[in-house]
């Protein structure tokens, strides 16, 4: 009975975190993408003559958007076009689930993992649900019956399995390096210092498979270098037939999977929780300092530092996004198979290598 | 026949892997961000207000600075009595190439000038904003200065400016006190028939 009440605790906690992240989302884009442009950005919607910076147009987006009438158009299938866009945020959301945010809390006898769903083949989980999320795309083009929809799908789809491989591939190594596919036990792993000095995380062990990860996982969230599934600005994407909140959901599945990909890219490859040189009773520095404090400190500086990290790669997605044009299909394709594949495959082989000749250093 | 060979850049091999290209743009956003971040900030604290942060107008409440040749919304000017300097040559409704004049002028009380205009309207839902109407002016009667852009109404019928409203800008329609009928016979600001050179105006038969 307990351990449901913190289960439920924890899992409010991150969906809270997490929804109100990728609404704050939209303010970020409009505000960074003003920035980078030299404009103003959104800063007309105001309560009572309070602006905020235009903090409250994303309060006035999702009113709009529930306000809206919501359009089936005629001869789609209702169940499945309904069903589609729960269907994508269903399974972004369900993915923080095994996300690690912190590391264990300890509350008088009882230890708490600061993970809603300690899965020891988390991993795997979270692949499995970011490759689920597809079928929401391409119900959506289906459903709507309209011909550019199936082909915005079509191409989502094609997009998503191919970069799909270089992304599970390139994460091989990562788990080669580490031994273990529970994320937690992975988080832990990393916190291991290189001659005392250098923090053992992803990024250091694996810095070949980090780029190829970050590259197919901004392919997954579907944004812009890669947006041609949707391309709002030119090409007709798989929810044209889509309006009010259902349209709203698919946007909202955009943020959320930025915000996964960032949550993953984190624990594999820049420590998750970990802070260089703290351990679990305070820091230890390799100079001879040491700062000692209670286990809630502890875990609270966790939790902040994998905040921190996620919100780190957030704004440097959103710079990404706001940087680059889009590819054009076949140079899409061609980087996807031609290009991260063979690097995934080759990183993977070497690091086997290494790991026989150098093994025992993990 | 010259033939011009077009020769396309091959890419090196540091261009086909994007990576320093995309680092070199992010550079360029990144220095944009925070530029602007940090002059926005400034500017709260009032600090290097001399260096914008933004190229945006934000325009109803901020307007753009207009060349001094920009063609706007016309006007009528006046002489020292608050009579149009119009007289009533038709020369504007003779040029206008789109049609967009109506003069009806009537015969002045002064013997020394010849004529005025009794209706002067001129439709802006059909003017070019030409400008013709203004060089061909003898007198100067005619003049695109106002500097009012927003020309937008809810009717044809509103986009139709009478003598009113073009000796006097600031009148919009619908104006109170004007039926705006033919022959003019209002009386709006107070009894004051706005923009009549007197009172007892001869009215042409109509």
């Amino acid at each position: 009975m307990e351990i449901l009440v913190i289960k439920v605790v924890l899992a409010g906690m991150v969906f809270l975190a997490v929804l109100n992240l990728a609404g704050f989302h939209t303010w970020v884009e409009r505000k960074q993408s003003a920035l980078i442009q030299d404009r103003i950005g959104a800063n007309r919607a105001s309560i009572f003559g309070f602006k905020a910076l235009g903090l409250f147009h994303g309060i006035a987006d999702p009113i709009k958007l529930f306000t809206k009438e919501d359009i089936v158009p005629a001869g789609a299938d209702k169940t499945l076009h309904t069903l589609a866009p729960f269907f994508s945020v269903f399974f972004a959301l369900v993915t923080f689930a095994a996300i690690p945010f912190g590391d264990q809390l300890i509350i008088g006898e009882r230890v708490i993992n600061l993970q809603v769903a300690s899965i020891n083949a988390a991993l795997l989980f979270i692949f499995a649900m970011l490759s689920l999320g597809v079928y929401g795309v391409i119900l959506a083009g289906f459903a709507s019956r309209n011909n550019y929809a199936i082909m915005g799908g079509l191409r989502a789809t094609a997009q998503m399995i191919s970069y799909e491989i270089a992304l599970g591939i390139s994460i091989v190594g990562v788990i080669m390096v580490y031994g273990t596919m529970d994320l937690a036990e992975l988080v832990r792993a990393q916190g291991y210092m290189i001659g005392g000095w250098v923090p053992m995380w992803g990024i250091v062990t694996q810095p070949v498979a980090f780029i190829v990860f970050l590259t197919a996982a901004l392919a997954e969230t579907k944004r812009v270098p890669f947006d041609l599934p949707e391309a709002e600005s030119e090409i007709i994407g798989y929810f044209v037939e889509y309006s009010g909140m259902k349209f709203g959901m698919f946007l909202l599945t955009d943020f959320l999977e930025t915000i996964v990909v960032a949550c993953v890219a984190t624990t594999l490859f820049f420590g998750g929780w970990q802070v260089p040189f703290l351990l679990p009773d305070g820091f230890h520095f390799p100079w001879g300092g040491e700062v000692l404090f209670a286990n809630w400190f502890y875990a609270l500086l966790g939790v902040a530092s994998f905040s921190i990290k996620v919100l780190i790669f957030c704004f440097v997605f959103m710079q990404i996004r706001w940087t680059l044009p889009r590819f054009r299909y076949d140079q899409l394709m061609s980087l996807g198979w031609k290009g991260l594949f063979p690097i995934a495959v080759a990183n993977t082989v070497l690091t086997a290598i290494v790991l026989v000749f150098f093994g025992e250093s993990t | 026949m010259a033939i011009k060979v077009v020769r396309r850049p091959e890419l090196t091999f540091w261009e086909k892997t994007y990576l320093p290209q995309i680092l070199s743009g992010l550079k360029i956003t990144f220095s944009h961000f925070f530029r602007n971040l940090f002059l926005h900030i400034a500017h709260v604290f009032g600090r290097l207000l001399h260096l914008r942060a933004s190229a945006t107008i934000q325009y109803p409440e901020e307007l753009r600075p207009l060349m001094s040749r920009y063609r706007s919304r016309h006007r009528l000017t006046v002489r020292e009595d608050n009579s149009p300097r119009c007289v009533g040559c038709m020369l504007c409704e003779t040029v206008c190439p789109a049609k967009c004049i109506t003069i009806v002028p009537a015969e002045h009380p002064d013997p020394k000038v010849e004529k005025f205009p009794v209706r002067f309207d001129i439709d802006l839902g059909v003017c070019v904003y030409c400008g013709y109407c203004v060089e061909v002016c003898p007198e100067d009667a005619v003049r695109m200065d106002t500097g009012i852009l927003d020309l937008a109404a809810y009717s044809r019928e509103a986009m139709r400016l009478d003598i009113h409203e073009l000796m006097d800008p600031s009148l919009r329609k619908p104006l109170t006190g004007c039926s705006l009928d033919f022959p003019h016979q209002c009386e709006p600001m107070g009894g004051q028939m706005k923009g009549s050179w007197s009172a007892d105006t001869p009215k042409p038969e109509s």
